[in-house]
């Protein structure tokens, strides 16, 4: 329990712009450890957002090293990042993010089928449906016939389909009522219970008081 | 369950959702394919039905004197039109030639003669301009039929073709009067016979002609031993070659004497003439199509522009570039492939009825020269549809997943 699942090198990230480059990550270092549940907070602006992209694998950063899983992101090509996302993050958004055009089984079972090339025959789709608390009947129902909490939840089994190393959740309670945002940051706890690494990005400390650990982020750098 | 092609599946969910936006794109491909199919399909009847026309004439042999130019291709006898007692020498086919070529030809089939000539005929107080043949009674026995009435026997009767019995109201025993008033004396024929329709020859263009016995034309004029034409027929077909070449060799020995002319030539020239007009008609379909693909490229545009966040999405969670490109590529295929196939089914009906109106026959429509043309406007219109959607789907594999999981 001890290995550190994600390691940040004096991360820079550095968006050219016309009027002058931005910094938004200023040679940030950290580092989380498997079955940890990390909160990173920041005022907007922080570049909060730029490391979420970063630990997502969803960008590069401009200098320094960013360690996932033992695997250095910064000598990756599109395919084998997005090889990465597909595998061992889980991510769960703001806004859920489901695909329209599937059922909330079809969403689940998407990652797997992109993974390994084949409907899922082992159950799992239908077991992480019931561990996040989604009725079989809810499952043929497409996202925009859910509710968000329901949405979120299949957000959840969907990022754990595939097994990740991390969960990496973008604000997840933010589109939600306080009620429902307790009853997810619930299904997270317990995730966490049973040894998931969950990073979370959020600007509620309510809802940071969840985490183990706090991060908090400002002008690009740990505070 | 999806089936294990899930990026498929999401093709068709998407072609369904917009459907009515799908059904009107995949209408531009049904057009185009319908209308190049059908026009393909109309000039290969017409091809087909004139080269069928004219394969009848393939074992004839028409053999004329030879006038320095190579003779038309129509060379008709009796073309030339012009005074009645004009014959020149050198334009006509001596008896002693004609012994020549019977002689080539006696192994092979027969070979008889024409004479031919226009000129002016009077039916009642009708006036008008035949050409009026002259052969042998028994080769006109043999070679042309009578619909109505009988063959001619003697000098004084004379059947008519099919064209110019209506166009002057011939019947059974109507009198014509052959030749010009003004110079000189006519002469009457009795009609005895009317014969059937021969369409587009180059032997002998019966429908607008008289035809009588040859005493009856060296009677009105005059040529004794001289003949415009020699027609030949060959009984067995692979022999065709070899007669025109040994009349050739025979008779342009010294010099060039006489033109041999077969039907090849005649059929090239018009299937060439078809075919032509074919192509540039197609040519002209084909622009529908280009009207079809941009329509299909403003639907896939469109149907990236809307799906942003979810390209987002799909990229953030493990899709390949590759798939989302195949993703759309398969949109626009679908699009494609529905528009072909209902194309395809909608040729053949209206194919069927432009074949029908235009060529008036449907004999050869089912004939592989002319069904080709569906399968082929088919993969035209489903290969413009899938390149078509090569640029929005590159675009759409190109996004920034960052960017495109922020859009609205």
């Amino acid at each position: 329990m001890s290995s550190p699942v994600i390691e940040l090198d004096d991360v820079t990230k550095v968006y050219p712009l016309p009027a002058g480059d931005v910094v938004a990550l200023n040679g940030i270092s950290l580092s989380i450890d498997e079955g940890e549940f990390v909160a990173i907070m920041g005022p907007s602006g922080s570049g909060k957002s730029t490391l979420l992209n970063q630990i997502g694998c969803l960008d590069r950063p401009t200098s320094g090293n960013f360690f996932l899983d033992g695997k250095n992101i910064r000598e990756m090509d599109d395919r084998e990042l997005t090889d990465l996302r597909l595998s061992s993050i889980g991510y769960i958004f703001q806004k859920f993010n489901l695909i329209p055009l599937l059922s909330a089984y079809e969403n689940v079972e998407y990652p797997y089928i992109m993974k390994y090339r084949k409907n899922d025959d082992t159950g799992r789709v239908r077991d992480l449906l019931a561990l996040v608390g989604i009725d079989e009947s809810l499952s043929t129902h497409k996202p925009n016939e859910l509710s968000g909490g329901q949405q979120q939840r299949i957000a959840i089994a969907r990022a754990l389909v595939n097994d990740p190393a991390i969960l990496l959740c973008d604000e997840p309670t933010g589109n939600l009522d306080t009620q429902t945002g307790a009853q997810i940051m619930e299904v997270l706890s317990d995730l966490h219970r049973k040894g998931r690494t969950v990073i979370m990005v959020t600007h509620e400390s309510e809802i940071a008081a969840y985490a183990e650990r706090t991060i908090v982020i400002r002008d690009g750098r740990v505070a | 369950m999806i089936g294990n092609d899930i990026i498929l599946a999401l093709s068709a969910r998407s072609v369904r959702l917009h459907f009515l936006r799908s059904v009107l794109a995949a209408l531009g491909i049904v057009i185009g394919v319908v209308s190049i199919a059908s026009i393909g399909m109309m000039g290969a009847n017409m091809t087909l039905s004139v080269t069928e026309e004219l394969s009848d004439m393939a074992n004839k042999l028409t053999v004329t004197s030879y006038t320095g130019g190579g003779g038309g291709m129509m060379a008709g006898p009796g073309g030339g039109g012009g005074g009645s007692d004009s014959d020149d020498d050198e334009d006509v086919i001596t008896e002693d030639e004609f012994k020549d070529i019977q002689r080539i030809v006696a192994k092979y089939g027969t070979a008889y003669t024409v004479r031919s000539e226009s000129d002016q005929i009077e039916v009642g107080s009708e006036e008008g301009r035949a050409t009026i043949y002259g052969l042998d009674p028994d080769i006109i026995r043999e070679i042309l039929t009578v619909e109505e009435g009988e063959y001619p026997k003697s000098t004084a009767s004379v059947v008519v073709g099919p064209t110019l019995a209506e166009r002057l109201d011939l019947k059974i025993g109507s009198k014509i009067d052959i030749g010009d008033p003004d110079e000189g004396s006519t002469t009457t024929v009795r009609v005895v016979g009317i014969l059937e329709e021969r369409g587009m020859t180059m032997d002998l263009s019966t429908d607008m002609a008289i035809i009588g016995t040859d005493k009856l034309f060296t009677g009105i004029y005059g040529g004794e031993g001289e003949y415009n034409q020699v027609n030949v027929v060959v009984d067995d077909l692979d022999n065709i070659d070899t007669v025109e070449t040994a009349i050739e060799d025979e008779l342009n020995k010294k010099e060039d004497t006489v033109t041999v002319q077969d039907s090849s030539r005649m059929t090239e020239s018009i299937t060439e003439t078809v075919s032509t007009m074919t192509t540039f008609v197609m040519a002209i379909a084909g622009i529908s199509l280009l009207v079809a693909a941009v329509s299909i490229f403003n639907v896939m545009m469109m149907s990236v522009n809307e799906r942003i966040r979810e390209i987002g999405i799909l990229r953030s969670i493990g899709t390949q570039r590759a798939e989302i490109l195949r993703m759309f590529i398969y949109e626009a295929g679908i699009l494609g492939l529905v528009g072909a196939v209902i194309g395809a089914v909608a040729s053949l009906i209206i194919g069927y009825v432009v074949v029908l109106g235009m060529v008036g026959t449907t004999e050869y429509f089912f004939a592989a020269g002319s069904l080709i043309y569906v399968p082929e406007a088919m993969v035209i219109g489903a290969a413009i549809c899938i390149v078509t959607g090569v640029y929005p789907a590159w675009r759409a594999s190109n996004l920034d997943p960052i960017e495109a999981l922020r859009a609205e």
